[in-house]
């Protein structure tokens, strides 16, 4: 049976699935945004907190999300279902991303502007949401476009501890030795990584200030 | 008690000192009183301390000795929001927004400040006529903008809500000399109108000679004097001796 005819006699399971994986991106991708983006501007406001914070998300990325599946496990509340736990993992992974561009998006805004802004006499939050955060924007969505596509590739590990998503067909695949099962899982999760690429570079045009 | 001078000062320096926290003294010992109404001007080499001493008076950079009064009262009394909020600010390149138009910039602070809409619109207006600017430059954002207009841009919104204090770091230094020119001629005008009390930063002697109504002369994070300009023409320092010299060809005819 080749992958279109299997994908045609399944396609409601195919439906199902990547609904499920999209479940697990835009839920930890939206929660690393909720934590990173705070966690970045709180980084730009007390700079001896850049090695722990940066630090710490950091090593995250270097534990194998496999590993990182099994370390949660045993968490209460999150290790009682699959798909807590996988998001919970997504979430650490895109926050790196999330952080490290919100430091840098207000880092990089030009000095003159804050210094004229504190001058007119702007607050620390004034001068937070109108002149750091928007001129930052493009910066950030730049980082949630990274997060988003690494979290569509690694949430495919999350059908390993049975979390659903496009994942089974590739696990389910790869203990068939089926490709056509394989791709199944593996085509729709690329064209969604590519349509997130597309869309938010296409945000992050329209944001961006210049 | 009050002195009979008391209510023509706006600023006073008294004893003002500003270090570095590696123990660097960028300035030593200010003293000095800025008068109501009046142009002061800092001259001063690079590294001076002209832009310092600017920046101590809207709590910008805080003064590691000594005080600084301004309407009388000590900075540190100051709510320095609202310090900031009377004190128009404008730095060499505008520093304008570049996210907001051109009538955002300058309504921002009337906006934050709980304008009407309206009243900040007109005020805009208004604003842009004074600067010289067409109204019709209020949609524009900052990068469609000369270098000219940006400075006359930056120079409306530091005197969005009529602030009696003006602070100016250079504006007019990244401008070619035919700008440069008509800037200055129409901020003397302006000043005549509005009688602003004014710190103006140059390092252009010729512009310190013809904006300032006196002259503070700093070298070193020191200062050397402050001289009208009748005084700063006869003086025999040889630190404002220095300066005429460098600036010789421009200046015959004010002597």
């Amino acid at each position: 049976m080749n992958l279109w005819q299997f994908m045609l006699q399944n396609h409601v399971e195919v439906f199902e699935l990547t609904l499920e994986h999209l479940w697990l991106v835009a839920m930890s991708t939206g929660l690393a945004v909720l934590a990173g983006i705070p966690l970045g501007i709180l980084v730009t406001r007390q700079p001896w907190l850049n090695k722990p914070i940066l630090g710490g998300a950091n090593i995250i990325q270097t534990i194998p999300s496999l590993a990182l599946f099994g370390f949660l496990l045993p968490a209460p509340w999150i290790g009682a279902r699959a798909d807590r736990l996988a998001i919970l993992a997504l979430m650490l992974y895109a926050l790196l991303p999330l952080i490290r561009n919100t430091y840098a998006g207000i880092k990089g805004v030009d000095p003159a502007v804050i210094e004229a802004g504190r001058g007119m006499g702007l607050t620390d939050r004034q001068l937070l949401l109108q002149v750091e955060l928007p001129l930052a924007l493009g910066v950030i969505i730049a980082g949630v476009r990274v997060a988003t596509v690494i979290s569509v590739g690694l949430a495919t590990i999350a059908a390993a501890i049975g979390a659903g998503g496009l994942g089974e067909y590739i696990f389910r695949g790869l203990a068939m030795v089926n490709n056509s099962v394989i791709l199944a899982g593996a085509i729709p999760a690329a064209l969604m990584a590519l349509a997130a690429d597309v869309g938010l570079g296409w945000l992050e045009k329209k944001l961006s200030p210049h | 008690m009050d002195t009979p001078t008391a209510d023509h000062v706006a600023i006073e320096f008294r004893n003002v000192s500003y270090g570095l926290n590696g123990g660097t003294e960028v300035l030593h010992n200010l003293n000095m009183d800025i008068r109501r109404g009046e142009t002061l001007v800092l001259l001063g080499r690079s590294g001076s301390g002209k832009t310092t001493t600017l920046k101590l008076i809207n709590h910008l950079l805080a003064a590691t000795e000594g005080e600084i009064r301004v309407d009388g009262r000590a900075l540190r009394e100051w709510d320095v929001i609202r310090l900031r909020r009377m004190t128009g600010y404008v730095i060499q390149e505008a520093g304008l927004f570049p996210h907001y138009t051109v009538e955002r910039n300058i309504g921002l602070v009337p906006k934050i400040e709980g304008w009407p809409a309206e009243r900040i619109r007109n005020r805009v207006q208004e604003l842009l006529q004074l600067v010289g600017l067409e109204p019709r430059i209020g949609s524009r954002y900052p990068r469609e903008l000369s270098g000219g207009q940006r400075q006359r841009v930056g120079v409306a919104r530091a005197l969005a809500v009529d602030p009696p204090f003006l602070l100016m770091d250079e504006p007019f230094g990244a401008l070619d000399p035919l700008t440069r020119v008509e800037l200055q001629r129409e901020f003397l005008a302006l000043q005549k109108r509005l009688q602003k009390t004014v710190v103006f930063v140059t390092h252009d002697l010729r512009e310190a000679l013809l904006l300032g109504s006196r002259i503070a002369l700093l070298e070193a994070g020191r200062l050397v004097a402050v001289h009208t300009k009748p005084e700063f023409m006869a003086s025999q320092d040889p630190l404002v001796m220095a300066y005429k010299q460098a600036f010789d060809a421009g200046l015959g005819e004010h002597s």
